[in-house]
């Protein structure tokens, strides 16, 4: 009983700090500026939320009050189920009604004319939240746990309940309310007033939908032509990848370690950098371009600026992730199929096609749909090639920044690319969950695999080897391109690509970092620091309750993460800025929203990786230390987060490598005062600078690979001798690291 | 260290996961200072009767009392109790020493004290010295005593054991079950134990609860259940019984008379009345001498020579009997025609 009081307390604390000691409204010039304090409490802007009801008529705010009071009655209750039961009403009643008045009461009155009808008109809006309302909102969300505890949910396990409250709470603002508030947006004039026009007028758009290019016009819609690039994408990646996986694992190859090595690339490559290499070698003045014209008089043309292009640089961007995928299907198949075959009188050809193929069919078609998913979802190599017509994605980004500037038409454009890719992932689900051969039985299968049928063998390495010097020349341009002066016109080599982004100088003793790329470096730097560990954190407090916790809705909750895993970048950045840009939650312009992004972004891998992690933790481990007297706080410091260290690691670094990399979300929610690298670089190209963007991103490149080194040797490994029930755990980042990404 | 011996009470416990009950409607005690079994088939309930003890469950209706205090709704960490698991659960980062500091850490005792009476802990099982180890650096056998250690160094009012000998070879699990009642019999706590193993529970309980189907098949000490048996299922599993249908002729005093096949004998009464009854016949409680007629008469069917004895299944008229016979000089082939006789001892009739 002690100890409940004793949090019950802090909680109570904390609401009353909410009401009457920060500013219930959000602070213009921002709350850490902390020049608010100056006026504090007395001016209505900074006041906290009791005088904002009794002094600046903010008096439907009144019931916040009424939930803190049924809190604080509560807690001078003795019969627990009372107890649970008031604080658990209090708690939830209190964050519905923040939400409801926040949503309902915006900056000029009421936003909804049905709570107008109700309670007629307010003579005065209200700004966004600020401290004291998120402040509150949070406390609401605690009591609303300890009440459920008190009353035996989760066998009264406050900390637990508490975990789920929270991750629940904001996964609803960080994920499906901008969501929401995208859908809303398709039905809404610019200045939030209903209206179907801009929905209707977009929905039925030829340039969306129309079959041109197939009754012999100039082009077909921008989404058939998504459509088309993405299938064409997934196509090529697979078989691609498929031809890597075959070489790597059923032949004798000599340079498979090199292989391996080609899976990390996709992890540390900023995605527009592919295409950006690809100009230089095939653009008008790229040196292939050059070089046809000069030798063979091929006149240089724009061919490299369209689908064909794009589809290029994803399948090269994407290659190393369906192998990777396919490498574990293919050595998924076992041995002893094959060689059961044999001794069936099929000869290698077959085997091949009767047996190992068809086993590695669902696989196949993984491969496929995440090709598709990528594909769909890539903006990068779309903006840097696809010139004007681009795909959905840089559509959607046009019709935001460009001179059209119509959020109605962003939103439905973004609606329709999630359609394309939500279908892509339940399709994914449902082959999935049907067809699962995977012949790794875990009894020890003995035998080898068949080696390859020769002629087939041969094809393969006549289309892996040409692939992959081609992969080495692409990144080859990338690390050289920053050295060369002009491309094209002026081959010579020269370091001012570096200088002018990197340069550092020393004036009046001090140091002075005057290079254009420090500004956005250092931003990115810091934003990727802060966002790495909230991201590993979620994500890992996620991963716990799904796996060692039975809730209601665990299964909706978890379907629910994965499926954000099939939200594309640029629809996140789209929904952010619907929904953060307004009351009640206004975030645009700040570094918040950018770490918020990348947070509920990133997690649902740091969210596989736990998993992963923790389903190979013996659950008797937190019991034993439940029944040793430790709290489950206790149990989840002391025993699982150090046992689930390799995957904490795994999931830091990837959140924070993606927050470097990332660039379609990022995009639209950049500003001037917080630029980040990526979209610094993409600005850079689009001034047609290719050296010092090129430069800068292989410079990116280089701190990343040493960021993932670094961390890889100051983890290593764990001294756990002979304990096979965590073995496996101990494996290396970057594997772990790699799988993430196919996820 | 210091006891600290609390009592059990369970009353009237439910437990259903889902529509599925596992345990019925449970009502039992524990004493204070005593070792008492849950006994049964895999499956029964046993584990799940331990972890709503131990707080790690929470019973579906019912009352559950350690000391006294109710604690039903009290979770894991906050019981008087500890329990060592079947797989022992050490924690595979810290060697043994904070292994068994751990709880006394976590129960809020300064480090220094906690190091100190985990040290004395770790001697109290003799692993004196070992505290540096890691869990994977120990023998199965010292694993075990490291988690007994673990759970003892708490002073809880009841330990809990899982199966604690599940993971030890044939050898080794009869050594350290001697040693886990020694200790218990020396430091006088309670102790809840589960095995499925019926020579387990006989070598080391007080008192033994045969749990069959989530409910009680029958309580009591060793002897009463195996001398006693309560019904078939408890003759059968408690030493393997021979249940065999009889006739109650005559009751007198503590005897009664009965006839099996025709073949008159007496055993002790335990309050049976005539009429007819059931008969728990220890294998090794019948003779077996060759002869074409007799008045019990049999056939053995199969004989297996096993060094010390020989065992042999025969049919008779009342059905087929298992027999183990010390006298290997002299093995009876199958086919063999047989006498059936009694011994005194080792039959008993089933309790109704
Ligand atoms: N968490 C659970 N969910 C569903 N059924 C369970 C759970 N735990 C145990 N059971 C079921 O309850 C019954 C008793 O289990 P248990 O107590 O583990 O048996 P045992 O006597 O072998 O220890 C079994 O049929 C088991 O399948
Ligand atoms: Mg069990």
């Amino acid at each position: 009983m002690n100890n409940r009081n004793r949090r019950l307390d802090v909680v109570l604390a904390l609401g009353l700090a909410a009401m009457v000691l920060v500013p219930w409204y959000r602070i213009e010039k921002g709350f850490y500026a902390f020049s608010w304090l100056s006026d504090f409490p007395g001016e209505p802007e900074v006041a906290p939320g009791f005088l904002q009801i009794f002094l600046h008529g903010r008096i439907w705010l009144i019931a916040v009050l009424f939930a803190f009071g049924l809190a604080f009655a509560a807690r001078l209750t003795v019969d627990p189920m009372l107890r649970g039961k008031m604080l658990a009403i209090a708690g939830g009643f209190g964050v519905t009604f923040l939400a409801l008045q926040g949503l309902a009461i915006g900056m000029t009155g009421f936003t909804w004319t049905i709570s107008e009808k109700m309670f007629g008109p307010l003579a005065d809006g209200q700004p966004s939240m600020g401290a004291g309302a998120v402040l509150s909102a949070i406390c609401f969300v605690l009591m609303f746990s300890l009440g459920l505890a008190e009353r035996g949910v989760m066998r009264g396990d406050a900390f637990v309940v508490a975990t789920i409250s929270m991750l629940v709470f904001l996964v609803a603002v960080f994920v499906f309310y901008p969501i929401g508030s995208m859908f809303i947006g398709a039905f809404q004039d610019f200045n939030g007033s209903v209206n179907f026009d801009g929905f209707s007028r977009n929905i039925v758009d030829p340039s969306i939908w129309s079959f041109d290019c197939v009754i012999g016009g100039a082009r077909c819609g921008v989404a058939w032509r998504t459509l088309f690039l993405a299938i064409m994408t997934a196509a090529g990646s697979t078989t691609l990848g498929l031809a890597f996986a075959l070489v790597a694992t059923r032949t004798r190859f000599p340079f498979k370690k090199g292989l391996r090595l080609l899976t990390i690339l996709p992890i540390i490559t900023p995605p527009f950098v592919i295409g950006l290499a690809l100009t230089l070698l095939f653009g008008r003045a790229g040196i292939v371009t050059e070089g046809l014209s000069s030798v063979f008089g091929i006149e240089p043309n724009r061919w490299l600026y369209g689908l064909t292009g794009i589809w290029i640089a994803q399948v090269l961007s994407f290659t190393p992730i369906s192998f990777l995928v396919l490498i574990g299907v293919v050595e998924g198949v076992s041995p002893s199929m094959e060689e059961a075959s044999q001794t069936l009188r099929a000869d290698r050809w077959r085997t091949f096609w009767r047996i190992s193929l068809p086993l590695m069919k669902p696989g196949l078609a993984n491969a496929f749909l995440i090709g598709f998913i990528e594909s769909m979802a890539d903006f990068g190599n779309p903006l840097v090639l696809g010139g004007s017509h681009g795909v959905l994605s840089t559509e959607i980004f046009f019709a935001v920044v460009g001179s059209q500037n119509d959020p109605a038409r962003a939103a439905v454009l973004a609606m329709i690319l999630l359609g394309f890719t939500l279908s892509a992932f339940l399709a994914q689900r449902i082959w999935l969950s049907g067809k699962n051969f995977a012949t790794v039985t875990g009894k020890g299968d003995s035998g080898a695999h068949i080696a390859l049928p020769r002629p087939l063998s041969i094809g393969l390495h006549m289309i892996v080897i040409p692939w992959m010097i081609f992969t080495l020349v692409v990144y080859g341009m990338i690390l050289f391109g920053g050295f060369v002066k002009t491309w094209g016109l002026d081959n010579s080599l020269t370091l001012a690509h570096y200088a002018k982004a990197f340069s550092i100088t020393f004036r009046d003793g001090s140091l002075v970092w005057t290079g254009v790329a420090w500004n956005s470096f250092w931003t990115t730097m810091e934003i990727a620091l802060i966002a790495a560990p909230l991201t590993a954190a979620v994500g890992l407090a996620t991963a716990y309750v799904i796996v060692r916790q039975k809730f209601a809705g665990r299964e909706l909750f978890e379907f629910a993460l994965m499926m954000s895993f099939a939200i594309p970048g640029t629809v996140i950045g789209i929904s952010y800025i619907m929904a953060f840009n307004l009351p009640p939650l206004e975030m645009t312009g700040t570094a918040l929203i950018l770490i918020a992004c990348f947070v509920f972004r990133n997690m649902p891998v740091g969210v596989r990786g736990g998993i992963a992690a923790m389903s190979q933790l013996d659950k008797s481990l937190d019991e034993a230390s439940m029944t040793l007297r430790a709290t489950s706080f206790r149990t989840a410091r002391k025993i699982i987060l150090p046992l689930l260290r390799p995957a904490t690691t795994a999931a830091l670094v990837y959140s924070f490598v993606r927050a470097i990399t990332s660039i379609s979300a990022v995009v639209f929610l950049v500003s001037a005062q917080y630029n980040m690298a990526t979209s610094y670089i993409v600005g850079l190209v689009e001034n047609g600078e290719y050296g010092v963007a090129i430069a800068y991103s292989s410079m990116l490149i280089v701190v990343m690979i040493t960021v993932i080194t670094g961390f890889q040797l100051l983890v290593g490994e764990r001294r756990l001798r002979r304990e096979n029930r965590v073995s496996g755990l101990a494996k290396p980042i970057l594997p772990v690291l790699s799988e993430e990404k196919t996820a | 260290m210091t006891t600290n011996a609390g009592s059990v009470t369970f009353q009237n416990v439910r437990k259903s996961f889902g529509s599925f009950t596992a345990i019925h409607d449970l009502s039992l005690t524990v004493e204070p200072g005593t070792l008492v079994t849950l006994l049964g088939p895999s499956g029964c309930g046993k584990t799940t009767t331990l972890r709503m003890l131990a707080g790690l469950e929470h019973p579906t209706s019912g009352r559950i009392l350690i000391g006294g205090k109710d604690v039903t709704m009290l979770p894991a960490n906050e019981r008087d109790v500890s329990m060592v698991f079947q797989s022992y659960a050490l924690f595979p980062h810290m060697n043994s020493l904070d292994n068994v500091a751990y709880g006394l850490e976590s129960s809020g005792l300064p480090r220094r004290q906690a190091r100190q009476k985990a040290e004395h802990g770790l001697e109290l099982v003799g692993l004196a010295g070992m505290g540096g180890r890691l869990p994977a650096e120990l023998s199965g056998g010292q694993q075990q005593r490291v988690a007994v250690a673990r759970a003892l160094v708490l002073e809880p009012q009841v330990l809990l054991l899982d199966e604690p000998l599940s993971n030890l070879d044939a050898r080794l699990r009869r050594r350290v079950r001697t040693e886990i009642r020694e200790l218990q019999q020396r430091l006088q706590f309670t102790a809840v134990y589960v095995t499925h193993d019926q020579d387990e529970a006989l070598a080391v309980s007080d008192q033994i609860i045969v749990m069959k189907d989530g409910e009680i098949a029958q309580q009591g000490s060793p002897r009463e259940l195996y001398e006693a048996p309560a019904s078939p299922f408890i003759a059968d599993f408690i030493g393997e019984a021979n249940v065999v249908p009889c006739e109650v002729i005559d009751v007198s005093g503590n005897e009664a008379t009965v006839s099996i096949e025709g073949l008159q004998h007496i055993v002790p009464a335990r309050g049976a009345r005539p009429g007819r009854n059931q008969l728990a016949v220890r294998p090794s409680a019948i003779t077996l001498e060759p002869a074409e007629t007799a008045a019990f008469p049999g056939r053995i069917s199969h004989a297996a020579y096993l060094g010390d004895h020989i065992e042999y299944e025969a049919e008779t008229s009342g059905g087929t009997l298992f027999i183990v016979d010390p006298s290997v000089d002299r093995p009876l082939a199958p086919g063999t025609r047989v006498a059936i006789g009694l011994k005194n001892r080792g039959i008993a009739i089933i309790a109704q």
